[in-house]
């Protein structure tokens, strides 16, 4: 085990990824020596201003963007989302209606609670057991009192990509703005503005291969929307407060990378995924896939082990160098299991042990080899203590290894 | 990530007691898999009432795992009697402590114990574990008797603490009104100030129990990752008398050691009023 522990597979790319090469040799100069201000007058500060344009064009072509100044560079993806929805709300202050989803990150939702004690009517539109959007609730529940609507790209949890394309094509014909919440689509799928035709779209740097504390609102140009922190002029006053430029270069920098990427994710890490998945479903009797298996981003698998708990599974995993997250109640700190495998009605029994297993092009073949290769020691030994997997033991049934 | 000790590390890594005991005198099943953690305790019980031998099985996470292998520990070689005054507090000093957040993880060992001594003197189930009784979490089953038992022994005062121990409100939160309102009860109770500590002072064999425990696991741990270490000279009443040694002995700021580290931990873990005096 301790020659094990120096090996570290890192599957959790859906929680936050490693700064690619490419991208700290692009932001460094903005850490040591090009520390101006790009707001200032002298030209060492106001070079460094030119850099930041660059970044804002390389961002907008990542999102295939009309105009680079519907680029909104903000500290974080939560804050994107917040500032969707609260500097949509404070300009249409007759309408009192929000539409989302029961699945969305707590970025939105959480936020949304508190909406509705604000005296907002909020609707969550349901998924179904494999985590899809039910459009029908979602056409249904939008009135001429929606203010917006905000729906995610792809679930964090089961990777499910949802049909903003066709949700897009709805709010439009409606005139009822429309968030995207696209920070689990980035780098993994294309995303192209003008096609969902949304009006507002949130990515976060940290998911792609740049630093954490950078993210960015797409803000379709001519939508109406108020600024939530008031300050300088940067960003055209839609978000004050003095750039971030370090993190600027480097989402730009990450989003050049992300679109150059794209097909390795389709194919390489798409693959390397459903081997890990494929043989785990395999060997386990007792495991089985949470999400919708044709619909997903390429890089997440998300799979429930029944008899088993998810915290103590990535506790033993995590013995072994390997990372990887869990909807169990137990590792989040709340009683409950993840609110997205409770909308899609996954069984407690399950939810308590699912593990979601997230990749990046910097996963190896060996290393999924690796991960399938500790597993059952680390599955059967859990069996083994569950007071529930009794008749299977009684029976002499084995894990198989 | 949560902030385990190395106990609770080592105890979820390489569990003790793990397993069924096939001819167990008595079984106490508490939990379930819908709650996210279960419980399944077995006892080997000899005709003089000594648990010969402890196992268990369990559906949890690591801090169910290790309070689970610490409860099997501390029972064995005990007589039914001995470990029925084993409370989850006691479990929580063996692992050298638990997060807030996890501490229902040792209520649940607690509730294995109680039941199995419930059921080897043949008694009817405690009133805390008889969901016939009044629930008052519906999520959880949770009962009445139980947030009560648990609020008097471990000095709750919010919700929250309720819901770290019980689980009870940590769902749907329906059951928060009527929680506050046992709180409350169970405040007049017990006035402030008068904590069932004062009231049951510790006897003497416990009171050195707790200590050497909570040096062994606590205390002593935390000393060594400076390479120091500590020796227990004599107990007098509340007065601890320790040695520190290895880099302790000579470090100059020992007597901060003294009262920050060793005197807080056993006064959190054994008695309030406990005080540590170095011997020289």
């Amino acid at each position: 085990m301790t020659a094990a522990m120096e090996r570290i597979v890192y599957l959790d790319n859906n929680a936050t990824t490693m700064v690619a090469p490419e991208v700290l040799d692009a932001m460094m100069p903005f850490l040591t020596d090009r520390y101006g201000n790009p707001s200032s007058i002298h030209s060492f500060g106001g070079n460094v201003g030119k850099h930041l344009d660059r970044a804002r064009e390389q961002v907008a072509a990542f999102l295939g963007a009309d105009q680079d100044y519907e680029i909104v560079f903000t500290g974080t993806g939560t804050e994107s989302d917040n500032t969707a929805i609260l500097g949509t709300i404070s300009y249409y202050r007759d309408r009192k209606h929000i539409v989302t989803s029961r699945v969305e990150h707590p970025a939105v939702l959480s936020l949304c609670k508190k909406l509705e004690r604000d005296g907002y009517t909020v609707t969550y539109v349901p998924v179904d057991s494999e985590g899809n959007l039910d459009m029908t609730a979602l056409r249904e529940s939008v009135t001429d009192d929606t203010a917006i609507v905000s729906i995610m790209y792809a679930n964090n949890e089961t990777g499910v990509i949802f049909p903003v394309q066709e949700i897009g094509a709805l709010c439009r014909e409606r005139g009822i703005p429309f968030h995207v919440d696209a920070v689990q689509a980035a780098g993994k799928i294309p995303i192209r503005v003008n096609d969902i035709g949304c009006d507002l779209l949130t990515i976060s740097g940290h998911k792609f291969h740049a630093p954490k504390g950078i993210g960015v609102l797409y803000v379709r140009r001519g939508t109406r929307i108020r600024p939530v922190l008031y300050g300088g002029h940067q960003e055209k006053g839609r978000r004050p407060g003095t750039e971030n430029t370090p993190g600027i270069i480097a989402i730009g920098r990450a989003s050049q990378l992300a679109s150059e990427h794209l097909s390795e994710y389709h194919g390489r890490v798409r693959a390397l995924r459903d081997k890990l998945e494929r043989d785990i479903l395999k060997r386990f009797p007792n495991s089985h896939l949470n999400g919708n298996r044709d619909n997903r981003v390429p890089n997440t698998t998300n799979i429930g082990f029944d008899y088993i708990e998810g915290e103590a599974i990535l506790l033993y995993l995590d013995r072994h160098g390997i990372a990887a997250s869990s909807g169990s109640a137990c590792s989040s700190g709340s009683l409950e299991p993840s609110h997205v495998l409770r909308a899609m009605g996954v069984p407690f029994t399950s939810a308590h042990g699912s593990i979601r297993f997230s990749l990046s092009r910097f996963v190896t073949e060996d290393d999924i080899g690796y991960v399938l290769s500790v597993l059952p020691e680390v599955v059967g030994r859990l069996l083994e203590i569950s007071p529930f997997w009794d008749k299977e033991k009684r029976q002499g049934k084995p894990m198989p290894l | 990530m949560w902030n385990y000790t190395d106990k609770v590390k080592e105890l979820y890594t390489n569990p003790r007691n793990v397993g069924a005991i096939d001819n167990a005198d008595v079984v106490a099943e508490v939990g379930s898999i819908v709650c996210g953690d279960a419980l399944k305790l077995y006892l080997k019980i000899d005709d003089k009432g000594i648990i010969t031998d402890a196992k268990f099985e369990t559906f949890g996470c690591g801090s169910a795992i290790a309070s689970s292998s610490a409860l099997t520990e501390m029972v064995k070689g005990k007589t039914i009697e001995e470990a029925s005054k084993i409370t989850n507090q006691d479990i929580v000093a063996f692992l050298g402590g638990l997060p807030e957040e996890k501490m229902h993880c040792s209520v649940m060992g607690h509730e294995a114990l109680t039941l199995a001594v419930a059921k080897w003197k043949g008694e009817s189930i405690p009133d805390e574990l008889d969901t016939e009784g009044e629930i008052i979490c519906r999520c959880f089953g949770v009962t009445d008797a139980l947030i009560r038992k648990v609020i008097r022994e471990n000095h709750l005062k919010t919700v929250e603490e309720v819901t770290n121990y019980t689980k009870a409100g940590g769902a749907c939160g329906s059951c928060i009104p009527r929680i506050e309102d046992i709180i409350e009860e169970e405040l007049k109770v017990a006035p402030a100030g008068e904590s069932e500590k004062e009231k049951r002072p510790l006897t003497n064999i416990r009171r050195m129990q707790l200590v050497e425990e909570t040096i062994n696991n606590v205390i002593r741990p935390e000393l060594q990752k400076d390479g120091g270490n500590i020796e227990l000279v004599d107990i007098d009443g509340s007065v601890v008398y320790v040695a520190l040694r290895g880099s302790c002995a000579n470090c100059v700021a020992s007597n901060v050691t003294l009262k920050n580290l060793v005197e807080t931990k056993l006064r959190e873990f054994v008695e309030e009023g406990i005080e540590v005096v170095e011997a020289k």
